[in-house]
């Protein structure tokens, strides 16, 4: 079974010599007129199954046409996460933030329902909502004071007298994104009024939040307060390469790797042929651009596999946990759970890395070579203070912008994007590790799992035109 | 109140020669110098930006160092492989409006404020401002840093990135 399920030798890939597509390629694509709007299936990707090379555009990753393109054919098509149900425990709980570039208030109306509400008013198109967080009986606008309430229906209009017969209340309301679904308390929107359910375009992605939310002995998962907001200077789409990108671990995370080491952790790769990391793990196809990595545990999980860097105090609270686990979803289960991590994208842009902790991070392009990242701890429920505490304290030795080695995560990005203002000359980077092998025998550290992301990528900037 | 104003442990004098010093050592990136200064049971916290008076240990934080990880901190930051401070930042560390907040025994708690610059090669000047809040204890009659608190004043870290290096 050849790993692409779309295996194609691409006609133009042939024709430019494709070892190397590179500068012919790029040079003769910028001579031509430049079409948006032409049928160029091999305009971004070029593929060839036969000799298993894949070249990626760098134009991708630096053009500003793309990104237009790519807001309405990727953002404006594809369900994008919005929140997580405990962020809004109680009636009248709401979060603001921006989604797909859109202001949003994500909210719970004093019934209980949740909403995704567009945050303009009606009259004139102000912000209603201009704090981060809170709770709320209405939604007042600072500039005329239209009200609305807490699910939406406007209440409210200073001085009604001034509107003729013509005017309905009732049609007034504040605007709900499209679609708004949920799987299991994450929350997504869909600006595509025809678009699949959510739950058939996570498609294999459920497997694997299953895999997350089944760490609670409830199946609730709650969002922790503090959240970490920071820009990095590159595109967004080498964050999704980056999230599930094993293949750098020893080199950009080897500071990463002696603090593990130090506090007794053993990082020594196995003796195995092509591992490069102390354990083995694999890059998966979960369908409509949906993509993990599944690796065998060596870095410890707090549900529930103790290292050293935990204390000896936390042993026996861990096996605790991790009998829990077994009582309730038997031996292989919890095994499943316990003694993996998986970095999850859920295409096109919400990271769910369940390894030291549990990440939700997701991410938008505020150009094209930035981005605006957020993220945020995800535990159970019902952690008891300490292990809160154990959790948030794994998260830092690890993950967000003061840990141990997201920060050079944004270093090789950044270096990424300085060294892509020369893609007219350079103008391709190569994604073929791995190709020569059957979809299931992808290491994390190939890159066939990246390749998903691209080729679904493409797919869906081609059906734009 | 009074009797425990009166028992104030250290001037204001002598705390601000302490935090110059400090900011000079890491400026300076003298690494193992600035540990020198810690406690052993010394904690480095960054609060995150919405929630900048929360516990680390219900709330992610931006860093929430023990002594031991701090150790660490600083291995890692002299290593040429911690990417993001190499080569090192140039920073240059403003802190003024210092003040002795409390005294209790050997302990002093203190706040100031800071502006940091923060200078890489091609990339842009980025200025973290916020205040510190210390407490400051004197160990054979040495004060020492027993926690370092770099409260940020900006509603996002946005374009500040990362806090790759000591803040």
């Amino acid at each position: 079974m050849p790993e692409a399920c779309k295996a194609t030798v691409r006609p133009r890939a042939a024709a430019i010599g494709h070892e190397k597509p590179p500068l012919a390629a790029s040079a003769a694509l910028l001579y031509l007129p430049y079409k948006l709007n032409a049928a160029m299936s091999d305009r971004y990707i070029v593929e060839d199954r036969v000799r298993n090379t894949f070249s990626l555009s760098r134009e991708t990753l630096v053009s500003p046409a793309v990104l237009e393109k790519e807001c309405r054919a990727i953002f404006d098509t594809c369900w994008i996460y919005v929140g997580h149900a405990s962020e809004l425990a109680r009636p009248g709980d709401f979060r603001t933030r921006q989604v797909a570039d859109r202001p949003v208030i994500f909210c719970r109306d004093k019934a209980g329902a949740i909403h995704a509400l567009l945050n303009s008013c009606r009259h004139r198109g102000a912000t209603v909502c201009r704090e981060r967080e809170g709770n709320a009986r209405q939604f007042m606008c600072m500039y005329h004071g239209w009200t609305y309430e807490t699910d939406g229906a406007l209440k409210n209009v200073p001085g009604p007298d001034a509107y003729g017969a013509g005017f309905d209340k009732r049609k007034f309301g504040l605007v709900p994104v499209p679609r708004l679904e949920h799987y299991r308390d994450f929350y997504f929107a869909c600006f595509d009024n025809a678009a699949a359910p959510l739950t058939d375009y996570l498609a294999g992605a459920k497997e694997y939040i299953d895999l997350v939310v089944d760490q609670s002995p409830s199946g609730r998962m709650e969002i922790i307060a503090g959240v970490q907001e920071y820009d990095i200077k590159a595109n967004w789409k080498l964050l999704v390469e980056n999230s599930v990108d094993d293949y750098h671990l020893p080199t950009v995370h080897s500071t990463w790797l002696n603090y593990m080491k130090n506090a007794g952790v053993n990082v020594r790769p196995p003796k195995e042929e092509g591992l490069l990391l102390p354990s083995k793990g694999w890059g998966k196809d979960l369908g409509n651009g949906h993509l993990t990595t599944d690796n065998v545990n060596f870095r410890g999980r707090p549900v529930a596999r103790w290292i050293s860097i935990y204390g000896e105090e936390a042993k026996a609270d861990i096996e605790a946990i991790r009998r829990e686990l077994v009582a309730r979803l038997g031996e292989e289960r919890a095994t499943r759970i316990a003694d993996t991590n998986r970095n999850l994208i859920v295409f096109p842009n919400l990271a769910l890395n369940d390894g030291s902790s549990v990440t939700v991070r997701t991410f938008f392009p505020t150009a094209p070579d930035r981005m605006r990242v957020t993220a945020w701890c995800l535990g159970p429920a019902e952690e008891t203070a300490t292990q809160r505490a154990r959790r948030l304290d794994a998260f830092l030795t690890f993950y967000g912008p003061g840990g141990f080695a997201t920060p050079d995560d944004v270093a090789a990005l950044e270096a990424v994007q300085q060294g892509l203002a020369a893609w007219r000359e350079v103008g391709w980077s190569d994604m073929s590790r791995g190709m020569a092998k059957s979809a299931g025998e992808q290491l994390n550290t190939d890159e066939g799992h990246m390749r998903v992301f691209w080729r679904r990528w493409s797919e869906l900037m081609d059906r734009a035109g | 109140m009074s009797d425990r104003r009166n028992a104030v442990s250290a001037t204001r004098d002598e705390v601000e020669d302490f935090l110059y010093r400090e900011a000079a050592l890491l400026d300076a990136w003298q690494l193992d110098e600035w540990l020198a200064l810690t406690t052993a049971d010394c904690g480095y916290y960054v609060p995150p930006n919405d929630r900048p008076d929360a516990d680390h240990r219900s709330t992610l934080f931006t860093i929430a160092d023990n002594h031991a990880r701090l150790v660490e901190r600083v291995k890692r930051l002299k290593d040429p492989s911690a990417h993001a401070e190499y080569p090192p930042s140039r920073t240059r560390r403003l802190i003024s409006n210092v003040r002795v907040t409390e005294s209790d025994g050997d302990t002093v708690d203190v706040r100031a404020n800071f502006v940091v610059y923060r200078f890489r090669r091609d990339d842009d000047r980025r200025e973290f401002v916020g205040h510190y809040h210390y407490k400051l204890r004197r160990e054979n009659g040495v004060l020492r840093i027993a926690e370092r608190r770099a409260i940020l004043d900006g509603e996002e870290l946005g374009t500040l990135g990362a806090v790759s290096f000591i803040l």
